[in-house]
């Protein structure tokens, strides 16, 4: 068996784009088939995913050397812990979005289901692919595939999204260019491409500028495709006017993605000495904080769900970066290095993407975008609105749900960082989270129908999503809760601890 | 003394600038590129901005593996006895994908503008702005 795992790594990329290209074939014969092909294949790869991670939990990464070519000539492969992490939550949203996608795609794009699936495949391609590359350039293709997929699927819907989809292909780009630039530069000095000899070239050269420049240029680069706080205006529009599984998908993988992209090229290519020696970490702490109080107030202003959804990303983003951003200073268990960074992909991914399929629940069933157009839901569609609460309740912070625990880690890290102003910023942060999902909840459950006399014997007709929309949200809105016992519990430390012993976090400055 | 000065000036002109000028020029190409994405109204001239800068960076690149007098990368036993130098064949193999990468880029960025284009009927982002602004109202 571990012979097989051993090739694992490559086929999760291989099997996906072939079979983006069957479902293309397949549905011009009978479109009814490109559902089906494209479940079973994600289900295969969420599998793999699986057997991925147990086999890097138990016994060492799994290295890879496409065509057989030995690093660092050829492409390689590489699955460590972070890597495994990574691609176990990226198939699993994946596949809640994927069944979800069944009726609301036939009811949203009835004339491009196959390409849909298509292009959805390639996206997933992409995304496995940067979590499973061992290489820089590698990593730049891959992050292209996914980007540019992306760009197709945000602009599917036509009208305002095409213009936000536009919007995005510049700055994504642009972005991916700086990230070449990186590369370049970095080759320039050591000849190089491959991480690990990266990292191993590079500690000589840590004071040399072109070494410091290529940092700068990943970083910004990185940013942009992450959607940090200055860099954000992309992500609004695009997270707002594409269809529900792609907004699920862009807020809850794509962006996370692109920030394990940044650490994976600070933390095993530049390492923590390099990160030490110059005050980046200390500015991105910044970034992080300006992004949570931003992104939080402009959700506030928002009329529309799901652009106040996006902006909440964007806070979101900030809260990762920040975490990111003390990862390096803080040493005591269970919150030490990039544990709550990574915590809160996981917790991010499950709550946001709950709560952007409940949106597209509400779109799909009465075509409502406005959050003031919301009153009476909560009679009318009881499940959908419940999982949607749990969901706020999570990203607002009380416990037991995922958005706490990571919160709560964050808020131990900074103090222990000494950095006590960000405790003062969640904790503001967390308010306004209040403020701006209380309002949606409040026109939900308690706010009267127009013309009509409110009272609890009021007859209102139940009109739930379909059983294949509605499991998902379900399944995501339980995980909110159930995730965050399992955290408390400390169950996945040990996998979390092997990322921080492998980026050297562990040890005392 | 005055005439060393001038001496040290124009060699640190040579040296910085002049030895340099490849890497100047892609500089230059893709401040340009930027410009056009940043300043011009027409989403076509974006995308040209956008190649633009992105051919820059293919040239930086490809000038990064140049060697002066380098001949093609092909090792034979000719060149190799001969002692001839050859060109560092990787960036070639690189910007090769990037290339791809721009084009499927590119490819996707016109169709948007075609779409862009049946729905408001103009390429100007100034005349989209108008119409989604009427739109909302």
């Amino acid at each position: 068996m571990s012979y097989f795992i051993e090739h694992f790594p490559v086929l999760i990329v291989v099997i996906s784009l072939l079979s983006s290209i069957t479902i293309l074939v397949a549905g011009w014969i009978n479109n009814k088939t490109s559902y089906f092909i494209f479940i079973t294949t994600i289900l295969i790869q969420f599998v793999a995913a699986i057997f991925i991670l147990v086999h890097v939990l138990t016994g060492s990464p799994i290295h890879y050397w496409l065509g057989g070519w030995k690093p660092p000539w050829g492409i390689e492969y590489v699955v460590d812990a972070l890597s495994a992490y990574v691609l176990v939550i990226l198939l699993f949203l994946a596949l809640a979005c994927g069944i979800y996608s069944k009726k609301n795609i036939e009811h949203e794009l009835p004339k491009k289901v196959v390409s849909f699936y298509s292009i959805f495949q390639l996206l997933i391609a992409g995304l496995c692919g940067v979590a499973v590359t061992g290489d820089v350039f590698n990593m730049y293709v891959f992050i292209e595939i996914m980007s540019i997929a992306a760009y197709a699927l945000i602009a599917s819907r036509g009208k305002i999204a095409l213009k936000a989809s536009f919007t995005y292909l510049v700055l994504g780009s642009v972005g991916a260019c700086f990230f070449l630039i990186g590369i370049g530069l970095l080759y320039s000095v050591t000849g190089s491409l491959n991480m690990h000899d990266l990292s191993l070239l590079l500690p000589p050269l840590y004071g040399n500028r072109v070494v410091q420049a290529a940092f700068v240029f990943f970083f910004v680069g990185l940013s942009i495709k992450m959607a940090l706080f200055p860099l954000h205006t992309w992500l609004p529009d695009a997270h707002a006017f594409a269809p529900a599984e792609i907004s699920a998908m862009l807020s809850g993988i794509i962006i996370e993605v692109s920030t394990y992209a940044f650490i994976r090229v600070s933390f095993s290519v530049f390492t923590v000495n390099f990160l030490k020696l110059l005050p980046i970490l200390d500015i991105l702490c910044w970034v992080a904080g300006a992004a949570i109080i931003v992104g939080s107030l402009l959700a506030i202003t928002q009329l529309n769900l799901k652009r106040m959804l996006a902006y909440s990303s964007v806070a979101n983003m900030g809260y990762i970066m920040l975490a990111v951003g003390l990862s390096t200073s803080v040493v005591s268990e269970p919150w030490n290095g990039l544990t709550p960074a990574l915590m809160h992909i996981l917790n991010h991914a499950l709550m946001k993407g709950c709560l952007f399929l409940v949106a597209g629940v509400f779109i799909y069933k009465a075509d409502l975008w406005l959050i003031k157009d919301f009153q009476g839901l909560g009679k009318r569609m009881p499940y959908t609105c419940a999982a949607f609460v749990v969901a706020a309740i999570s990203m607002i912070g009380i416990p037991p749900s995922v958005g706490f625990v990571s919160k709560l880690y964050i808020i131990l890290a900074a103090i222990e960082a000494k950095k006590i102003i960000f405790v003062a910023l969640l904790l503001l942060s967390s308010l306004l989270n209040l403020v701006y999902f209380w309002r949606v909840i409040e026109t939900m459950y308690m706010k009267k129908v127009e013309g009509e006399e409110y009272s609890l014997l009021t007859h209102v007709s139940k009109d739930e999503a379909p059983f294949g929309m509605l499991a998902p949200v379900l399944i995501l809105a339980s995980l909110c809760i159930v995730m965050g016992f399992f955290w408390l519990a400390k169950i996945p430390m040990p996998l979390l601890n092997q990322v921080n012993s492998m980026f050297g976090l562990n040890k005392m400055p | 003394m005055e005439e060393r000065k001038q001496i040290e000036m124009m060699e640190c002109l040579f040296t910085k600038i002049l030895a340099k000028y490849n890497y100047w020029i892609s500089v230059i190409l893709m401040l340009i590129g930027l410009y056009a994405i940043i300043a011009k109204d027409n989403l076509i001239k974006k995308i040209i901005g956008l190649n633009i800068f992105q051919t820059a960076i293919f040239l930086f690149f490809i000038s990064l593996g140049a060697i002066k007098g380098g001949t093609a990368p092909i090792v034979s036993e000719e060149i190799v006895s001969k002692g001839y130098v050859y060109v560092n064949p990787l960036p070639h193999v690189l910007i090769l994908t990037a290339i791809v990468v721009a084009v499927a880029t590119a490819a996707v960025a016109f169709s948007l503008i075609i779409r862009i284009n049946e729905e408001y009927g103009t390429i100007e982002e100034s005349e989209i702005f108008e119409k989604l602004k009427e739109s909302e109202k």
